[in-house]
């Protein structure tokens, strides 16, 4: 089996994810070994996935946490028990 | 993992006794994964942070109805993209929204950018602050469809059949899903990436050329 680069396309995203089967693997990684656009594909998704774990993609607001915790303890305090039946 | 679960099966035995105080504990984990999860929807802070509060708020008065089944986090989550939808419904943008979902497949080029002049780029490039900004406004611009799975999956680092669950749909669906967010991602993100690369001037330089 010989890869076409869209073939190694459609496998990125499972290649990224390590679901490939050893075989299908290995076939990726002898086509990437031989062919820079196929590299070059996949090392920016790897990028776009780091970039996207990185903490500071996403941000809190400032005081966001407070905020939340002192809505909470007010409702909280309207109805103390969420086990309770009644309402 | 496991540890993590039994801590909070425990706690939320002790919320539905009667110590609702433990609640702060037991949400405090995921306060940032609720916000983002909300900001992707509603693109906008303030709405997205008051949505938070409501959801815990929601979380916490039906706590009695969780299960145990899925893990706290999935459920969650799950009451975080209903309150998202429902104010989508409500806001002005309800009309692009509504007309999004009835496209279950959208048509698009799903092929990554072709790269013949990439050059690796260095961990650093990745640390520039308008790199995130591009970012962000790329996942905002994902079709629906494949922007919940994208930030199920990659932001929230749920598995396939966490997702599969919160969103209601089959893991296969999840895959395809993950794989054209992520490939638009990177389509889109590319000249941001390279522009980022500082051009390699050391007498190693013309290798990378």
């Amino acid at each position: 089996m010989k890869l076409e680069c869209n073939q190694v396309w459609e496998h990125i995203s499972e290649y990224l994810d390590q679901q490939l089967t050893p075989e299908v693997r290995e076939e990726i990684e002898k086509h990437l070994e031989g062919c820079v656009a196929c590299s070059a594909t996949l090392d920016s998704t790897r990028n776009v996935l780091i970039l996207t774990a990185d903490d500071r993609t996403y941000e809190l607001p400032v005081g966001y946490s407070k905020r939340l915790h002192d809505r909470l303890e007010r409702v909280m305090r309207e109805k103390p028990d969420p086990g309770s039946r009644q309402s | 993992m496991h540890e993590d679960r039994q801590h909070e099966a425990e706690l939320i035995r002790r919320i539905l006794a009667g110590e609702t105080d433990l609640f702060h504990e037991l949400i405090r984990p995921y306060e940032k994964m609720v916000y983002v999860t909300l900001f992707t929807m509603l693109r906008n802070e303030t709405e997205a942070e008051d949505a938070a509060q409501q959801v815990m708020i929601n979380a916490f008065r039906s706590l009695k109805l969780f299960r145990g089944e899925s893990k706290f986090s999935t459920w969650l989550i799950t009451i975080a993209m209903n309150e998202g939808r429902q104010r989508l419904r409500k806001i002005k943008r309800a009309a692009e929204e509504s007309l999004e979902d009835t496209i279950e497949e959208p048509e698009g080029d799903f092929t990554p950018a072709f790269l013949t002049d990439w050059r690796e780029i260095p961990l650093e490039a990745l640390e520039r602050k308008e790199l995130r900004q591009k970012l962000r406004g790329a996942v905002e611009m994902l079709p629906k469809i494949y922007r919940e799975v994208f930030v199920l999956r990659d932001l929230q680092e749920m598995n396939q059949e966490e997702t599969a669950a919160a969103l209601g749909i089959t893991i296969p669906a999840v895959k395809v899903r993950l794989h054209r967010a992520r490939i638009m991602l990177q389509k889109t993100l590319v000249p941001y990436l390279k522009e980022n690369a500082p051009a390699r001037k050391s007498f190693f330089g013309r290798l990378f050329q």
